[in-house]
């Protein structure tokens, strides 16, 4: 790999298309009437060295072509990943499997088959993700370095035939060469070029920070990834959900049993027709009087614990506020936040019976049964008492047909009674389930007469805790600020030369071309000098020409 | 030289983003999602039996515990009870206890399974999933298996054979 000296007594690394200092083409251009100037001529280094392995790699990543293949093969996977629901999107209780191909035929099978149900947990999407990462660091790394070195060396004298094959390039014959330089030179340093000076050669130069742009854009993008890759490190994201029912007291699921929660009220509201603006009746009349949500709302209590913190022990709970949580105004306490999501009404709560008599269907009094905690045994005073046998809260009967629960949520709530009078000592037994009496012993004197329902609203909170938002803000602010310092802003380099007792300017430009050929007329107004012609336009206004630089994102 | 030192820095800067690939693919698909990790110390807690008596984790140091969350409604667990009833007085004087924690069911639902099954192991019940969170249990049955320093050896999801269980508690024993 040796190094290559240019005339100039500049040493360029080896694979540089131009010297680094004078401009003076190193490498045979043929036929090719302009310079590309895409990262200064420099050598991307991955493209110059294959030895070992690592360079293997490098090299690897280090291609756009590689760099825009992982992004299009990501897109396609993302857009597959739509076209039938995500798995936790299903009903929760199917079996996946079944659901995708009964759902949507043989496609289906093949969506879940191949994992798309799952997409964008799944490892070959976050390995993707990566390898976007990889590559956005790596072809970075090679580009910047390079361009870096490429514009701190850049002389100010430059070889004739690097002017030459510029695309705004000019010769001009003036009678004052040191009167016109100097004319120039101040105009130049009046629209703020940044002028340097060497025996009696001009360089201007301004923006070039924006060659910066997607670099800076990339090292965002790349602190967002960071961000997203620290939402799996355990404490930094939390996301849970949790059931409240009102009355009631829980624990807040992902704090650690410090903080808990009670529910005194879920309040569903709709727009009704009379109560509200009258702005809303067209609506109203469209959807239904009653038809349309207003309001989800629970109030709650927070409490924290304090003492130690022992799972399982009754906690001492010390008050810390009250709050309506409503959706899109979350609940905010010790950088976590508890967001209505989801409720349930009228979930039953308690049940009521009447032993009666079933001929002349006398009552003698009212049993209670909470569904959450029911009592075993119930006097009823004067020698009647009922005693629960057995409690179904969600009542089925199981493979062996034996009366069973389903689980713990007392959605079909089943009991076995027995019912003792004074003239039943030995006691009734009664199974009593919803619409569903059934004596297994034979003929009953009496019965549990239904007499009630207790209901409660039941509210679906999200437990939210995010430590990598900030992250993830500030890399999206790096990444506008890469972009806005790319694109708004261009890297403009005016050569102006002696050469042979005329005078040749040149000049370039990274984008906006006309805005710069309109920065060069007002500059070379009444001097006396040619304006450049642009070498591409009169080149039969041909198509790109090598142009083309690089501010896309990948 | 400069070569050596450009090998370097790539093998360097290659390694680095491999370790943050890896330890994103391993945290996501490669740990358990349970609170509880194999290898580190059970959380302790309180609760209380049947009887009325609390039990708390912290106390059975020096003894290993077979720690079984349990629902009535779960017909697996159903499966394996009969069979931790039948190895739990043997285990008992080899000092490997068994605790089963129901997952917040109605008392008067847990005493009469216990009842049907003659279950003499003690049975404490989580009525505010405070220990649930803490241990983060998904499916049910799923058992800890903890030893006699308070170290969880084996977390198993699933119903057990008597077979599986008998290795359960031979493998903790003190």
């Amino acid at each position: 790999m040796e190094h290559v000296k240019c005339e100039c007594g500049h040493v360029n690394p080896h694979g540089t298309a131009f010297c680094e200092s004078c401009g003076k083409p190193l490498a045979d251009l043929g036929e090719k009437l302009i310079l590309d100037m895409r990262y200064e001529g420099s050598a991307r280094r991955s493209q110059t060295y294959k030895k070992t392995m690592i360079d293997q790699i490098w090299a690897f990543f280090s291609s756009v072509k590689v760099g825009v293949a992982l992004i299009v093969i990501t897109l396609i996977a993302s857009a597959i990943g739509t076209i039938f629901p995500q798995q936790m999107y299903i009903p929760p209780n199917v079996d996946p499997a079944e659901y995708y191909k009964q759902q949507y035929g043989w496609a289906g099978k093949l969506y879940y088959e191949l994992g798309f149900n799952n997409l964008y947990g799944s490892w070959w999407y976050i390995l993707l993700i990566a390898l976007i990462g990889v590559s956005l660091v790596i072809c970075s790394l090679d580009r910047v370095v390079p361009l870096y070195r490429a514009l701190k060396r850049q002389g100010v004298k430059r070889h004739p035939r690097f002017l030459e094959r510029q695309r705004l390039f000019g010769v001009s014959h003036v009678s004052d060469l040191d009167k016109t330089m100097a004319v120039l030179k101040e105009r130049l340093a009046a629209r703020r070029y940044h002028v340097r000076e060497e025996d009696g050669h001009l360089l201007a130069e301004k923006g070039r920070f924006s060659r910066w742009g997607p670099y800076v854009n990339h090292i965002g993008l790349i602190i967002f990834l960071i961000g997203a890759m620290l939402r799996s490190v355990p404490g930094m994201y939390i996301d849970r959900v949790m059931w409240i029912p009102e009355g009631e007291t829980k624990e807040i699921p992902g704090t650690n049993g410090r903080y808990f929660l009670k529910s005194e009220k879920f309040i569903f509201e709709t727009y009704e027709k009379g109560k509200d603006n009258e702005v809303f009746n067209a609506a109203i009349d469209r959807v239904g009087n009653g038809m349309i949500a207003k309001n989800y709302q629970t109030n709650v209590v927070l409490y924290k614990r304090v003492g130690p913190v022992i799972p399982g022990a009754k906690p001492k709970l010390e008050k810390v506020k009250e709050y309506p949580i409503r959706v899109n105004e979350p609940l905010e306490f010790d950088h976590y936040a508890l967001y209505q999501v989801d409720f349930r009404l009228n979930e039953p709560k308690a049940m009521s019976f009447q032993l009666a008599d079933k001929q002349s269907g006398k009552t003698f009094g009212t049993v209670t049964v909470d569904l959450y905690d029911p009592k075993e045994s119930y006097n009823l005073g004067h020698g009647y008492r009922v005693e629960l046998l057995s409690y179904f809260p969600d009542f089925e009967f199981d493979e062996d047909g034996n009366p069973s629960t389903k689980s713990r949520v007392p959605n079909n709530p089943a009991f076995v009674f027995k019912m003792y009078a004074p003239d039943r000592p030995k006691g009734e037994t009664s199974f009593v389930a919803i619409q569903q009496t059934i004596e297994p012993f034979g003929n009953n004197k009496y019965k549990m007469a239904f007499a009630g329902l207790q209901t409660r609203n039941v509210s679906g909170l999200t437990v939210r805790r995010d430590f990598t938002l900030w992250i993830l803000g500030v890399g999206g602010a790096i990444f506008m600020i890469g972009l806005i310092q790319g694109m708004y802003w261009n890297h403009r380099r005016i050569w102006v030369q002696r050469v042979n007792g005329e005078l040749w300017v040149a000049a370039h430009t990274n984008k906006n071309w006309f805005g710069l050929k309109n920065e060069l007329r007002r500059l070379l107004d009444g001097t006396g000098v040619m304006m450049p012609a642009d070498q591409l336009e009169n080149d039969k206004k041909a198509g790109q020409g090598g142009q083309v630089h690089g501010h896309g994102t990948a | 030289m400069k070569k050596q030192q450009r090998l370097v820095m790539r093998t360097a800067i290659l390694l680095v983003l491999l370790a943050a690939i890896g330890y994103t693919i391993y945290t996501n698909f490669f740990t358990e999602k349970t609170a509880v990790a194999v290898g580190s110390t059970a959380p302790d807690f309180v609760l209380t039996d049947l009887k009325g008596h609390e039990h708390r984790l912290s106390d059975y140091r020096g003894k290993g515990v077979f720690l079984n969350f349990w629902g009535t409604w779960c017909k697996p667990c159903e499966r394996e009870m009969p069979y931790m009833n039948e190895l739990y007085p043997i285990y008992k004087k080899q000092g490997v206890e068994i605790l089963a924690v129901n997952v917040g069911e109605p008392k008067l639902s847990v005493e009469k399974f216990a009842e049907r099954f003659g279950l003499t192991f003690p049975i404490v019940i989580d009525r505010q999933d405070q220990v649930l969170n803490a241990y983060n249990v998904g499916p049910l049955p799923t058992t800890f298996l903890i030893d006699k320093n308070g170290e969880v050896k084996q977390i198993i999801t699933g119903t057990m054979t008597k077979e599986d269980i008998e290795r359960h508690l031979e493998s903790i024993k003190p």
